[in-house]
C-alpha cells in the first residue's frame, strides 16, 4: 500500500519507489530504497510527512512524493 | 611529493562541512563563482609543514548522481579537476546515510579521507564503531573530529598529506551488485573497451555503472550508438528480472554494502538517537502549533532587526552627514563647485543612502544564520510548503518573501536556498512586491496628506496586502508561462537540532553582508554619480542665475524684516528652475504623456527617477520640486503643496505605483548577480514597471469614471 496510508508511529518496509529518474536518485541517496525500514513520525491528513529512517535520519516528504512509495 | 595540494571537502548538507572548512582555513578564504552557474566556489589556503594546501569547500551533496546544480558542481569538480585528496565529511551520528556518498567516492577511485565529524554527538548517542575495520572496508583513513571545537583538525591534515603522498592503495573493496547486474556490467565494460570509449581518467567499471544508473552527464560522454543500445537492452533486461529500475537496484546494493560494513564494525548501537530532536519537532511542526510558532519567531526576527538596527542606522546616517560636512567644508560657503557637489551630493549622499541599511542587513542575516544553523529553517520550509505550493512556489520560498518586507536586496540573496532554478527565479521576480522598509516614508508622507485619520491604518494595510496579492498573481503567471514546469517535489532532510556556533554564525552573516557591500556597492556608486549628473546637468543658464542673483540683491537692498525667509524662497525657486532645466527635469517632462493616465505630472516623474536610486529618495526629490527645501515624511508644508496639486485618487495611484514599480537599482544589481543574467534583471525591471503602470492607470481612470477623483 502507499506510504500515505500509514498511521504515525508505525514502522514499515519500502517495497518500491516509482518516481522520475531525477527524484528517484535523490530518494535513493537519502536512503529511501526498496528494503529500507522507515518509521512514519508524522502524517496529517493533508500536508507533508516526516519519516524516520532506520539509520537515524529524519526526512520531510511532500504528499505527492509519499504517494509514490509503496510499503508493506 | 607535491608541495602544493588541492584538497576538496565533500559531504552531505548538514554534515558540518562548512565548520570544518572555517576551522581549517580561518579568514584565508576566497569566494568566487563556478563558471556559468551561481553556485559559490569557496576556497581557502593553509600551510601544513612545507605543504601549501588549497582547500575547496564543495557544495553539500547527497550523492554523485547530480540532482541539483550544486550537486552537479561538486561532482564535476571531483571528476574533472581531480583534487589530490577528497575529504568526505561525515555526520558520525547519522552514519549510514552519510556513507552513501563515501561509497560512491570509493567507487570512483578518488584518494579519500573520511572525516567522522560530530563524533562527540555520536558518542553521546551510544554509537561506536570499530573504525579500523570500517577504514579497511572503504580503503581510506578515518579521522574523528568535533568541528565546532576544532578538535581533530591536525590529525585530519596529517592523514590528508599521507594519502596525497601514497595515492590510492588499491584494490579497495568492490561492491558486488549481484549476479544479474554484474553480468550486465561486464558486458558493458567489454563493449566500452572494444569501442575505445573510455575518456581519460575514468575507470571502465565506474562508467558502466553510471550508464546503467541512467546518469545523463556520463551518458553524454559516450557517443557510440552500439553502447547506447546495449545500455538500453541491459536496463530493460534488469527491469524484467528485478522488477525495478537498475538505478534503484544499484542504490539498494550500495546501501546493502554500507549496512553490512556497519553491522560488522558496530560495537554498540543504542536506539536513543534523535529523541530530543523528535520531541522539539512534535511541537514545532505540530499541525496546530506549527504556524503560530513560526509567525511568532518571524515577528521576533523583525522586531530585533528593526529595533536594534534603528539606532545603528541613525549613527551611520550621522557619520555620513558629518563626512559630507567635512568634505563640503573644504570649499568656501556657498561655493558652486561642481566637484564639491559631486562628492557631497553624489557620492557621499548616494553611497551613504545604501550603506545606511547595513545594520539591518547584518542583523537580519545574523538571525537567519542562527535559525539556519540550528536546524529550524528546514522545519519552517516544511510548515509553509502546503501554503506556498498553492501559489506555485516551494516551501523554502517563504523565507525570502518575508525578508522582502525589510529589504529586497537580502531577500533576493536568500533565494539561494532554493534548489530548483525555476522556483528560485520565480521567487526572485516577485520578491520586490513585498513592500520594503524604504517605501514606508512615501506612504507616511502621502496618506496623512490626503486621507482622514481613521483611514490611515486601513490604507497602509491595503497597500501591503495589494503587494502580497500581486506577488501571488505574478508568481502564478510566471509559473504558467516562462517558468512553466513542475515545482521541485518536496523532499528534504530534517537535520537534528543543534546549537549554532558563534564563529559559524558570524562567518555566515559576514559572507552575505560582504557581498552586499562589495558588489552592490560598486554598482551603486556608479549609478549615484549618474543620477547626480542627471539632476545637475545641464547647469542653469547664466541668464537664470543672474535673474535669481538680482532678486537676492533686491531683497538685501530692500532691508525687509523677513529677509531670511524671502532669501530662502528665492533659493528654493532657483533649485526648482535648475531641476526643471536638468536632464532629470526634462526626462520628467518627457515622461508626462506616459504617466499622465496615472494622474502624474512631470514633478512626480522627476521624483520617480530619484526613487529608482533608492525608494526613499522619492520624498526628498518631491521636496526639491515643490521648493520646500529639506523635506522628510513629516513635512506639513510639502503635504499642503501636494494637496493643492493632486486629488486623493492620484495620491493613491502614486502610492500604488511606488509599491509595484521599478525596483530600486540595488535590487536590479543583485537580481542580475543572483540570476547570473541581465535578461531576468531587465524582465524584473520592465515587468514590474509595466504592471505598476497598469495597476495605477486602472485605479486612476476607474476612479475618474466612477467620479471618485473629486
Amino acid at each position: 500500500m502507499p506510504l500515505t496510508l500509514i498511521q504515525p508511529g508505525r514502522s514499515v518496509r519500502i517495497v518500491s519507489v516509482n518516481a522520475g529518474s531525477g527524484l528517484q536518485g535523490r530518494l535513493s541517496a537519502l536512503g529511501l530504497v526498496p528494503g529500507a525500514e522507515v518509521t512514519v513520525l508524522q502524517n496529517c491528513l493533508r500536508g507533508p510527512f516526516i519519516l524516520g529512517l532506520g539509520c537515524g535520519g529524519r526526512i520531510a516528504l511532500g504528499r505527492g512524493v509519499a504517494n509514490r512509495i509503496e510499503v508493506e | 611529493m607535491k608541495s602544493r595540494l588541492t584538497v576538496a571537502l565533500a559531504g552531505n548538507p548538514n554534515s558540518g562541512k562548512t565548520t570544518i572548512f572555517n576551522g581549517l582555513t580561518g579568514a584565508r578564504q576566497h569566494v568566487g563563482n563556478y563558471p556559468g552557474v551561481t553556485v559559490e566556489r569557496k576556497e581557502g589556503t593553509l600551510r601544513y609543514g612545507d605543504t601549501e594546501m588549497t582547500v575547496v569547500d564543495l557544495p553539500g551533496t547527497y550523492s554523485l548522481t547530480a540532482y541539483s546544480v550544486e550537486e552537479l558542481v561538486a561532482r564535476n569538480f571531483i571528476i574533472e579537476e581531480k583534487p589530490d585528496v577528497v575529504v568526505d565529511i561525515i555526520d558520525a551520528s547519522n552514519l549510514e546515510r552519510n556513507l552513501y556518498l563515501a561509497v560512491q567516492l570509493m567507487e570512483l577511485g578518488t584518494p579519500l579521507v573520511l572525516c567522522f565529524n560530530m563524533s562527540d554527538m555520536a558518542a553521546a548517542k551510544g554509537l561506536s564503531f570499530d573504525q579500523e575495520k570500517l577504514s579497511r572496508f572503504f580503503g581510506a583513513p578515518i579521522v574523528n573530529t568535533i568541528g565546532h571545537k576544532g578538535e581533530g583538525l591536525k590529525e585530519l591534515l596529517a592523514r590528508v598529506e599521507e594519502v596525497a603522498r601514497r595515492g590510492v592503495q588499491g584494490p579497495v573493496s568492490e561492491i558486488g551488485y549481484g549476479r544479474e547486474i554484474e553480468a550486465e556490467l561486464k558486458t558493458l565494460v567489454r563493449l566500452l573497451e572494444e569501442e575505445n570509449q573510455i575518456p581519460e581518467g575514468y575507470s571502465p567499471r565506474w562508467l558502466a555503472l553510471k550508464l546503467l544508473e541512467n546518469d545523463r552527464e556520463v551518458g553524454a560522454l559516450v557517443s557510440s550508438p552500439a553502447i547506447r543500445a546495449q545500455v538500453e537492452k541491459s536496463a530493460k533486461r534488469l527491469r524484467g528480472i528485478l522488477g525495478e529500475d537498475p538505478e534503484t537496484a544499484i542504490a539498494a546494493g550500495r546501501y546493502g554494502f554500507i549496512s553490512g560494513a556497519c553491522q560488522e564494525a558496530a560495537v554498540s548501537s543504542v536506539e536513543s538517537r534523535h529523541s530530543y530532536s523528535d520531541k522539539i519537532d512534535s511541537v514545532v511542526t505540530n499541525r496546530v502549533l506549527g504556524i503560530p510558532l513560526f509567525l511568532a519567531l518571524m515577528f521576533l526576527v523583525f522586531h530585533l532587526t528593526f529595533t536594534v538596527g534603528d539606532p545603528l542606522m541613525g549613527l551611520i546616517e550621522t557619520g555620513f552627514g558629518w563626512l559630507g560636512d567635512v568634505v563640503g567644508g573644504l570649499w568656501p560657503e556657498g561655493s558652486g563647485s561642481l566637484l564639491r557637489s559631486l562628492l557631497v551630493d553624489g557620492i557621499i549622499g548616494g553611497v551613504g543612502g545604501v550603506v545606511v541599511f547595513l545594520p539591518n542587513i547584518l542583523l537580519l542575516f545574523l538571525a537567519i544564520s542562527i535559525l539556519e544553523d540550528s536546524g529550524y529553517m528546514a522545519r519552517a520550509a516544511f510548515i509553509m510548503d502546503r501554503l506556498m505550493h498553492r501559489i506555485g512556489l516551494h516551501g523554502k520560498s517563504f523565507i525570502p518573501m518575508l525578508i522582502g518586507f525589510g529589504c529586497t536586496v537580502p531577500a533576493i540573496m536568500a533565494t539561494r536556498t532554493l534548489e530548483n532554478r525555476r522556483d528560485r527565479l520565480t521567487t526572485m521576480m516577485v520578491a520586490p512586491l513585498m513592500s520594503c522598509g524604504a517605501r514606508l516614508p512615501i506612504y507616511s508622507l502621502i496618506i496623512p496628506a490626503f486621507f482622514p485619520g481613521n483611514w490611515h491604518a486601513p490604507l497602509l494595510w491595503i497597500i501591503y496586502v495589494t503587494g502580497i496579492v500581486l506577488a501571488i498573481l505574478a508568481a502564478k503567471l510566471l509559473r504558467s508561462t516562462v517558468l512553466k514546469g513542475e515545482s521541485a517535489p518536496f523532499v528534504m532532510e530534517l537535520p537534528p537540532y543543534r546549537m549554532p556556533t558563534l564563529k559559524g554564525v558570524l562567518i555566515h552573516m559576514w559572507e552575505r553582508a560582504g557581498i552586499y557591500l562589495k558588489k552592490a556597492g560598486t554598482v551603486i556608486l556608479g549609478v549615484s554619480v549618474l543620477l547626480w549628473a542627471l539632476t545637475t546637468f545641464p547647469r542653469p543658464s547664466e541668464a537664470d542665475t543672474a535673474r535669481f542673483d538680482a532678486a537676492r540683491e533686491e531683497i538685501l537692498a530692500g532691508g525687509h524684516a523677513e529677509e531670511e525667509e524671502l532669501l530662502e524662497q528665492v533659493d528654493f525657486r532657483e533649485a526648482e528652475a535648475a531641476l526643471r532645466h536638468s536632464w532629470a527635469g526634462r526626462i520628467g517632462v518627457m515622461m508626462e504623456p506616459v504617466i499622465r493616465p496615472m494622474g502624474f505630472d512631470w514633478r512626480i516623474g522627476t521624483a520617480l527617477i530619484g526613487a529608482f536610486a533608492a525608494k526613499e529618495v522619492f520624498v526628498a526629490q518631491l521636496g526639491i520640486v515643490y521648493s520646500v527645501g529639506e523635506a522628510d515624511e513629516d513635512s506639513d508644508s510639502l503635504r499642503d503643496k501636494l494637496r493643492e496639486n493632486y486629488s486623493p485618487l492620484a495620491a493613491l495611484s502614486i502610492m500604488l505605483f511606488n509599491l509595484v514599480s521599478a525596483p530600486c537599482m540595488a535590487t536590479i544589481a543583485v537580481t542580475r548577480r543572483e540570476s547570473n543574467s541581465w535578461g531576468w534583471a531587465l524582465l524584473q525591471l520592465g515587468g514590474l514597471t509595466v504592471l505598476a503602470w497598469v495597476v495605477s492607470t486602472v485605479v486612476f481612470q476607474g476612479g475618474v469614471l466612477l467620479n471618485l477623483g473629486i
